[in-house]
């Protein structure tokens, strides 16, 4: 499914006082598909992000966005993208309508902004004032802002950071309908389930790199090699019978809850006949399939926590 | 062009749509004009120069009026875009930098000039107030101060690293002025140290030029205010030019 290449990034750099933020990524973003940077806060997401959509400047790397240098031709590339940004706010008192039809201003050839805003189900807020709004409606708000320039490339920051899991849902339902209507996403997120869920590639960023690119099936194929049976069992059970088993690697117990790690599809049937085989009563098994969460495990060696 | 005049128009309802604003800008000066007013009368009395309290105090009010857009309106409401990021949502878009600040300047002008305009009309109907200079004078040097100050409002939004520092700045400036600048109480009851401490306020300057072309000086007799108040613009586009910030 690879279209052209709308975002060529080139070993970006960009150091502010002694910490370097970003340290040489390099990625190439395909028309029409949702492209996610994934990594915990810090990791570099936003400066790249906003390097590209010409908010900074780079220390040094080649960046196209849109055949646009974002410095140099910043006001070419600014009608063809829409940006959300992490951490920005309207006026208090600005009304939802009055944000759309302002914005709308800004643009030469802008959508009709009205159909805009009953698809993202703010019809019955046009005249609610900003400091009023949900953290859900205003982040609808920010994506109907990011779209009344019918945009060719999007930039979504953070944008399901602060909602609840109903709110991130609906959300990535909106992400998924603006790609397909046609243009490119490119977002940053914190939540490894929301990558896996909702991109097409992704990269994972640590410390101003990324350590692997790929789509989230291929990434869990080739590195979340780890699966997990976990079930509930009375207090006193032997691990050890388990820890002999092949292909396990370690276990663990927390209470009554036993979490056996190991490989392959071999897993669960060696763990249930070595359960069955010794007796043991159990309740409430189950396996856990690896997931992105797992992959930035094994790259980085620490778990990804919020 | 459309970018501006939309922002412009968003300005102006936001303007009237925040109560301290609203208050601070339109009603407290009617305030000080009918309390004043009250005690005192508009009948001309010597120790006014000739003229009535009212007559020389609607100038001084508007002046007042001027500070208060600069250094309130204008210096905290743009440290609180910055700070909340609205500057650089804009920034993102085609719009051109000057066009937030061109938009700002219009909407505090008219304001002002709305100020101004219900504190004459106020002044006329209820106190007979007199008018002796010329419409044409009193504009320019009106809009001469407005440039002035504001311009001073961009150093103080561009200098200050929080909407909070802009604030307490912001008040530590304005309300001083209030009280030296000669706008509410004369400079000649004031001692000596003071009214030299008054004289190098930018307000005292506005106060004087405006009084004084409303009661029929002549600009000749203000080329001290003038230079100071073109000055303080020119010196104050610079240092605004260099301190503006997005984020």
């Amino acid at each position: 499914m690879q279209g052209k290449p709308i975002v060529e990034v080139e070993q970006l750099r960009k150091r502010y006082g002694s910490v370097t933020a970003v340290d040489g990524i390099s990625l190439e973003v395909y028309e029409g598909e949702i492209f996610g940077m994934v990594g915990p806060n810090g990791a570099g997401k936003t400066t790249t992000i906003e390097c590209l959509e010409g908010l900074r400047r780079a220390d040094s790397g080649e960046i196209r966005v849109l055949g646009c240098d974002p410095q140099r031709d910043g006001y070419a590339l600014r009608p063809r993208i829409g940006v959300q940004l992490q951490e920005s706010m309207l006026q208090d008192r600005l009304r939802v309508w009055e944000a759309l039809h302002l914005f709308a201003g800004l643009y030469a050839n802008p959508v009709d902004w009205e159909p805009l805003l009953a698809g993202l189900g703010l019809a019955e807020s046009r005249n609610v004032a900003f400091a009023k709004l949900s953290g859900g409606q205003k982040q609808r708000l920010f994506v109907a802002l990011a779209l009344v320039n019918d945009p060719e490339l999007v930039f979504l920051d953070e944008l399901t950071t602060g909602l609840d899991p109903q709110g991130r849902h609906a959300i990535w339902d909106l992400v998924r309908d603006v790609r397909d209507r046609g243009k490119t996403v490119l977002l940053t997120t914190h939540f490894m389930e929301e990558a896996e869920r909702l991109c097409d590639r992704v990269a994972i960023v640590e410390h101003g790199r990324i350590v692997a690119l790929d789509s989230p099936e291929n990434l869990i194929r080739e590195f979340g090699t780890e699966s997990r049976v976990v079930f509930r069992a009375a207090p006193g059970l032997d691990l050890g019978v388990l820890e002999g088993l092949s292909a396990v690697a370690r276990t663990e117990s927390i209470g009554d809850r036993v979490i056996v790690h190991g490989h392959g599809d071999e897993l669960v049937v060696q763990v249930v006949n070595a359960l069955s085989a010794s007796g043991t009563p159990i309740r409430d098994l189950r396996t856990e399939q690896p997931n992105l969460e797992d992959v930035f495990l094994a790259l980085t060696g620490r778990a990804m926590r919020e | 062009m459309r970018g501006m005049s939309r922002l412009s128009i968003v300005e102006m309802k936001l303007f009237l749509r925040e109560p301290f604003l609203g208050f601070f800008t339109l009603i407290f000066p009617l305030l000080m004009l009918f309390s004043f007013g009250t005690v005192y009368g508009n009948e001309p009395n010597e120790y006014f120069g000739g003229h009535g309290m009212v007559d020389i105090s609607v100038p001084a009010y508007t002046a007042i009026v001027i500070a208060m857009t600069a250094f309130l309106s204008l210096a905290i409401g743009m440290a609180t875009y910055r700070e909340r990021g609205v500057l650089r949502r804009l920034q993102v878009t085609p719009l051109r930098p000057y066009a937030v600040l061109v938009s700002q300047v219009f909407v505090l002008l008219l304001m002002t000039t709305a100020s101004m305009a219900l504190l004459v009309a106020c002044a006329r109907l209820v106190y007979g107030m007199r008018f002796q200079g010329d419409v044409i004078s009193v504009a320019g040097a009106f809009v001469l101060s407005c440039f002035s100050f504001f311009s001073l409002g961009f150093v103080l939004a561009g200098l200050a690293p929080s909407t909070r520092t802009a604030q307490i700045i912001g008040m530590v400036a304005f309300y001083p002025m209030i009280f030296l600048s000669g706008a509410t109480m004369p400079l000649e009851s004031m001692s000596e140290g003071l009214r030299h401490y008054a004289k190098i306020l930018p307000l005292t300057h506005v106060v004087t030029l405006l009084r004084g072309l409303w009661v029929g000086e002549s600009w000749g007799q203000h080329v001290t205010e003038v230079v100071v108040l073109g000055a303080i613009l020119v010196v104050g586009l610079v240092i605004s030019a260099f301190t503006f910030r997005w984020e």
